[in-house]
């Protein structure tokens, strides 16, 4: 090929790329939406306050609207819009030079194509209703399990791309038993699983039935719950004292393991005590709001108690950022200042009160206690007031007055609490706060919705009434928010991957069908959480295998096609609980109070107020990580080391992050180190005929599956080389001390060995 | 957007915190010296300053309660004068209190004298004889303002710009920005002598931006980080045994899964061991001269301000982006003369040798050093029963001082009255040195954010202004 021909060849090309470019038809939802909301929002959108030149870019009237009108639809070159945006003169250019955010090229390409195809609005996805798409077509109809994949493999094949085999048996059923209780499978699972495997076509879905069934999925998606309800067992800010709110933890757990549908687990959290026939436990929900940080009991400490409850129901529910419009009008989304506070006076009105689980009889007995110590002790001062500090000591009365307050005392009963919301306990009227400050209340406002959202139902206007409104029919932005967090736990990136932002700025769905059609196929079919769990797992993009694809890396490197699961590191109660429990340490039991687990000195140390770390007795020290008591202030170094949330804000995603300090807790922290020790112990009393079967039993305990031939080459070098460390094994004279060197010299090697298989990568992830 | 979106891998980076290891081609085996020239490019490209900086590191030194102005740079000739005398209702008016209820507070004149130094003639009372030999190394804030009163606030407020907890700290916000220099330690580290902070970590906590931010507290004692040792009955000889097994097998699966992830993940293992290595030394001050360990005041190698002053020279020596001092309690509510007398002689000679010291070894020129409290005292006296007289908290005019790092030196910026209550020119507000340190650093403070809940959050909030008079 010559010179010119090349040349003429690229112009050709150009060319019919640059035709192409322009034919092709303009998505105002996927391309010029995000444009007008980076670039014109600040200054022409949402916020009236900092709205300029009188002109609104995030409404279809104000876009068109008729006085000066900025788009004449089909012609580019006449709207005022793209005059201004290619003026000359950088005084009336827009965006203004000083602006934060300019466009691009691109960008005023693409504006100027929208308006010349005629400028079609659009309403912003996340607000339309759930759209029914027609299913997709597939060619390879075998590979579909449920619609789940046919909505994954059209796009593959769109893109003439093909989904990953499936995964390896033993990483799957890893994989199910961690993202479903949140521990490995035992060797007795193992080996259930593969005799099913074995003689049944449905053993998945057979071993999906007996995971659902299990108390630890409670446990393992009530603490991704926890997070978003930014639980904790103290108080936050400077005193952060305790606090007994376990009961809604346990209320967390029962009602995921007893499949409580989701629109009946929100209502019950937001409202459980404006229910009729209410019990204690719905009104133990409500503890949902109260797990806010709170600054004891000033009126701006309250305030900011309620902002984050009405933050938190943004973030969870709606996925907005409803908080932007705290101190002004929403810069990029449709809500105003006055609906923020809106949807505060909702939650407003009521005060948290610890309820104490006692029958009234009990309460009264120890009322009369309490009134009766308080007597006994204004009669006591009294008594000793003309008495001196050293009198009081020696003085027959006033010792036999102390004494019997002490066994008084002694016999006034503490019973088990929780914090509940009680309605109507305050009256107040909600107004707006000018640029957010307290002390500067503006226009009085009644509860009410967003506009841009559907109608409230005529009739009162309580938090029950919210909380139904968050769940009903009308409302999209709950059921694809809520299985969108779902799929993000279980494919490691949501089909939106910003799982808390919805609106303007957020990113689009990579999949909008799908995302509808597994919102609608849960909200519209009863809610039910392990329904939507099923769908998940049974699906062949979910089985498929996680290991990266060369092929895939250039045109899908973040894996937004689901052409493969992804490897996820466990979330830091995770790694806790799988190295307890692979080493046979712990503790299955459910619920009740938190506990204190080991912990290093000098964690507490100086707080405002002090705060007991005594570790718990007997099996409480090796219970799962969830039930680890949470001080806000001086959370445990080892949660904190592996990105727990702070329990702050709500957390709707975790931060996965991999450090030094990392490798050092799971080398030398004496939780892991004692899990190790445990290990060896439980290996050395196992029956194995050789080494070689001892090492492959460790590897199938901690990995789920059996090492390859390498591998074990490399677990019984490494015993080789600490045995040769620790000197020679072999027994000269046959006595009894020579006996127990080398006992412990095999314990050292096989504690070594355990150390290892709890600090590998594969340990640590879930394949 | 962050700095960090420049790069076309910013999500592992983020993720990974150690280096940009997803560049490396599959296959390409997992040769430890490949591995560093890979983090050495990513870290190259990654963290670039927004424009030519003047520091490249901090020290902070965080005195925490309030130090009272008056009786360390306030020379306030009045207020000894009125003595005694109600505060006027016009300035009460104007005033806030955390503690004192009395109807008409009096003022308070200091005891203490003061005298003029260096060319630069700044004022420094006889309680800090030793920083009076460097003023001509400080450029001292005498208007220094906060938001916040209690101390728990406002401690959370000067070092995350902002009221709430749970924010990233200013030592965080810098290692997002600009990463670590270190190959051996965090880039954060966190010193305490005397008191600790009230808000613990929530001082130096990464909040939302990467756990690889966050600041790490060195402990007293044998155990400066938490786990650095093997544990009890592991030799040395075992641990590497067991750290190389790791690596194998890690470097088996990955050539199955392909996941740049377990690269790192080896990595973190090998930074882990070197931190086991380096940071015993690196916090070993008997390997200073006896001249050294005496300019400093180090009496032995118990835990001291003095010990944790020279330490911050070591640790910046080695690498570290931000070395943050936490000393006190400066909070002298009574007891005031007494109390301010020791704090003065616990800190007084340790800060003047690390200026000196950072001088002499060419460090200072690119080292900048901060020093101050959550907020100031006030100018009336609070009485308790049976206790000498104090001050109150006072958050509308206190002293801080800078060093290093591109400031211009041996200035005072900012006039404060007659009494020190209110600033008369120039007032810097905490958000305004935080954006003065992220410039000198060169960082924008407005284009240093990071996305999170749907906002792009930065150190300075909505406010902050560079303070010009600051910097050379």
């Amino acid at each position: 090929m010559n010179q010119t021909t090349y040349i003429l060849l690229v112009i050709i090309s150009l060319a019919v790329g640059e035709r192409a470019r322009t034919a092709l038809a303009v998505d105002f939802n996927a391309e010029v939406r995000p444009i007008l909301s980076r670039a014109c929002f600040p200054c022409h959108g949402p916020d009236g306050a900092a709205r300029q030149g009188e002109l609104r870019l995030d409404t279809r009237e104000g876009a068109f609207r008729t006085g000066k009108p900025v788009i004449m639809p089909g012609n580019s070159a006449k709207s005022l819009m793209m005059q201004r945006i290619h003026h000359n003169d950088p005084q009336f250019r827009m965006p203004p030079t000083e602006a934060k955010q300019q466009l691009t090229h691109r960008d005023r390409e693409t504006l100027a194509r929208w308006i010349d195809q005629g400028a079609v609005w659009g309403e912003h996805w996340s607000f339309l209703p759930l759209q029914r798409s027609p299913m997709p077509r597939v060619r390879r109809g075998d590979w579909s399990r449920n619609p789940i994949d046919d909505f994954v493999l059209a796009r593959l094949e769109a893109l003439r791309q093909s989904p990953s085999a499936p995964a390896d048996r033993h990483v799957l059923l890893r994989r199910m038993t961690l993202d479903l209780m949140g521990l490995p499978p035992t060797l007795v699972a193992q080996a259930e699983f593969f005799a099913d495997d074995h003689d049944r076509p449905d053993a998945q879905e057979r071993l999906v039935d007996r995971l659902l069934a299990s108390p630890h999925f409670g446990e393992r998606w009530g603490r991704h719950w926890l997070d978003a309800a930014r639980y904790a067992d103290s108080g936050g800010f400077e005193g952060d004292p305790p606090r007994s709110v376990w009961k809604y933890r346990d209320w967390v757990l029962n009602a995921i393991n007893g499949d409580l549908p989701f629109d009946q687990f929100v209502i019950h959290q937001l409202a459980g005590d404006l229910l009729p026939n209410r019990s204690s436990d719905d009104q133990v929900a409500t503890g949902f709001l109260l797990n806010s940080q709170q600054d004891g009991g000033s009126e701006p400490a309250r305030l900011d108690a309620v902002v984050d409850r009405t933050n938190t129901i943004g973030t969870v529910f709606l996925g907005l950022t409803i908080g932007c419009a705290q101190c002004h009008s929403h810069k990029f989304d449709p809500i105003t200042q006055h609906e923020y506070y809106g949807l505060f006076a909702f939650i407003n009105g009521a005060d948290e009160v610890k309820h104490e689980f006692a029958s009234p009889e009990q309460l009264t007995r120890r009322d009369a206690l309490v009134a009766q110590v308080a007597a006994l002790t204004v009669e006591r001062t009294e008594y000793g007031a003309k008495l001196s500090a050293e009198q009081r000591k020696i003085d027959p009365g006033y010792q036999e007055r102390t004494e019997t307050i002490e066994q008084l005392n002694r016999r006034i009963p503490t019973f088990e609490s929780a914090l509940i919301l009680q309605a109507g306990s305050a009256d107040r009227v909600t107004t707006t706060f000018v640029r957010g400050e307290y002390a500067r209340p503006g226009e009085s406002v009644l509860p009410g919705v967003p506009q841009v959202l559907p109608p409230l139902p005529e009739g009162p206007r309580t938090r029950l009434e919210m909380a139904r409104w968050l769940v009903s029919a009308e409302q999209p932005l709950t059921p694809r928010v809520t299985v969108n967090r779902v799929w993000q736990q279980l494919f490691g990136r949501g089909l939106v991957e910003t799982e808390n932002d919805f609106g303007n700025q957020g990113t689009r769905p990579t999949d909008p069908a799908l995302l509808d059609w597994l919102a609608a196929d849960f909200s519209r079919e009863g809610w039910g959480f392990k329904r939507l769990m099923r769908r998940m797992l049974e699906s062949s993009a979910y089985r498929q295998s996680s290991y990266r694809r060369l092929d895939l890396e250039e045109t899908d490197p973040e894996n937004r096609l689901f052409a493969r699961q992804a490897r996820l590191r466990l979330e830091a109660e995770l790694i806790r609980d799988t190295a307890l429990s692979v080493s046979g340490l712990l503790s299955t039991r459910l619920g009740g109070p938190s506990v204190f687990p080991f912990q290093h000195d000098g964690i507490m140390i100086n707080r405002a107020t002090s705060a007991p770390w005594t570790i718990s007795p007997g099996e409480d020290r090796y219970r799962r990580g969830l039930y680890t008591h949470y001080w806000r202030l001086t959370p445990h170094p080892q949660l904190q080391t592996f990105d727990a949330p702070d329990s702050m804000t709500a957390c709707t995603r975790r931060q996965t992050s991999n450090t030094p300090l990392q490798a050092l807790t799971l080398l030398n922290d004496p939780t892991f180190t004692e899990a190790a020790e445990h290990l060896a112990r439980e290996l050395l009393a196992s029956e194995c005929s050789s080494e070689a079967a001892r090492v492959d039993l460790a590897v199938q305990l901690c990995l789920s599956r059996p090492p390859t031939d390498e591998e074990r080459t490399v677990l019984r070098e490494l015993l080789r080389r600490i045995r040769r460390g620790t000197g020679d094994a072999t027994p000269t004279s046959g006595s009894q001390s020579d006996v127990t060197l080398v006992e412990a010299n095999e314990r050292t090697a096989w504690t070594e060995l355990a150390r290892t298989l709890l600090n590998l990568e594969e340990f640590l992830v879930r394949e | 957007m962050g700095i960090q979106s420049k790069t076309p891998n910013r999500r592992q980076f983020v993720r990974t915190g150690l280096a940009g290891l997803a560049a490396l081609p599959f296959g390409s085996g997992f040769n430890t010296d490949s591995l560093a020239d890979e983090f050495a490019q990513a870290s190259r490209f990654g963290h670039q300053p927004h424009f030519a900086a003047r520091a490249k590191r901090v020290i902070f030194l965080f005195m925490l309660g309030g130090p009272s102005q008056y009786e360390l740079f306030e020379n306030k000739p009045k207020l000894r004068e009125w003595d005694g005398q109600p505060i006027s209702a016009d300035l009460l008016a104007k005033m806030k209190f955390a503690q004192i209820t009395e109807q008409r507070p009096s003022l308070l004149g200091t005891h203490v004298k003061f005298g003029r130094y260096g060319e630069s003639g700044a004022e420094v009372s006889e309680l800090l004889p030793h920083t009076a030999r460097i003023v001509d190394e400080l450029a001292i804030i005498k208007t220094m303002q906060t938001d916040e009163i209690p101390h728990h606030p406002a401690e959370v407020f000067l070092h995350t710009g902002t009221r709430m907890f749970g924010r990233p700290s200013l030592g965080a916000w810098i290692n997002y920005g600009l990463g670590s220099e270190s190959a051996d330690l965090p880039g954060y580290l966190v010193l305490q002598s005397g008191m600790r902070p009230r808000t613990k970590g929530s001082i130096y906590t990464s909040g939302f931006l990467s756990a690889t931010c966050q600041g790490v507290p060195l402990r007293d004692g044998a155990e400066p980080i938490l786990n650095l040792a093997p544990p009890a009955g592991r030799s040395a000889e075992d641990q590497r045994e067991v750290i190389e097994a790791i690596r194998r097998l890690n470097s088996l699966r990955g050539a199955l899964t392909n996941d740049p992830e377990t690269v790192s993940r080896n990595q973190a293992y090998q930074l882990a061991e070197r931190l086991s290595g380096t940071a015993a030394e690196a916090i070993d001050v008997g390997r200073e001269s006896a001249a050294t360990l005496a300019a400093y005041g180090v009496q032995s190698n118990q835990p001291s301000f003095a010990r944790n002053c020279l330490l911050a020279r070591r640790l910046i020596e080695r690498g570290v982006r931000f070395v943050h001092l936490c000393h006190g309690d400066w909070d002298h509510h009574s007891h005031l003369r007494q109390g301010i007398a020791s704090q003065a002689f616990q800190t007084d000679q340790a800060c003047a040798a690390l200026i000196h010291d950072l001088k002499q070894r060419g460090l200072l020129d690119d080292t900048l050093v901060v020093w101050g409290g959550e907020f100031g005292r006030t100018a009336v006296g609070q009485k308790t029963a049976n206790a000498d007289v104090g001050r109150d908290h006072q958050i509308s005019a206190f002293t801080m001082w800078l060093a290093g790092g591109g400031i211009r030196a041996g200035q005072t910026v900012g006039e404060t009255d007659e009494l020190g209550c209110f600033p008369v020119t120039k007032s810097v507000h905490v958000h305004d040195l935080h954006a003065t340190m992220l410039h000198l650093l060169g960082l924008d403070h407005k284009r240093l954010t990071h996305r999170f809940q749907g906002r792009d959050f930065r150190l300075t909030d909505v406010a902050g202004q560079v303070v010009p008079e600051l910097i050379a």
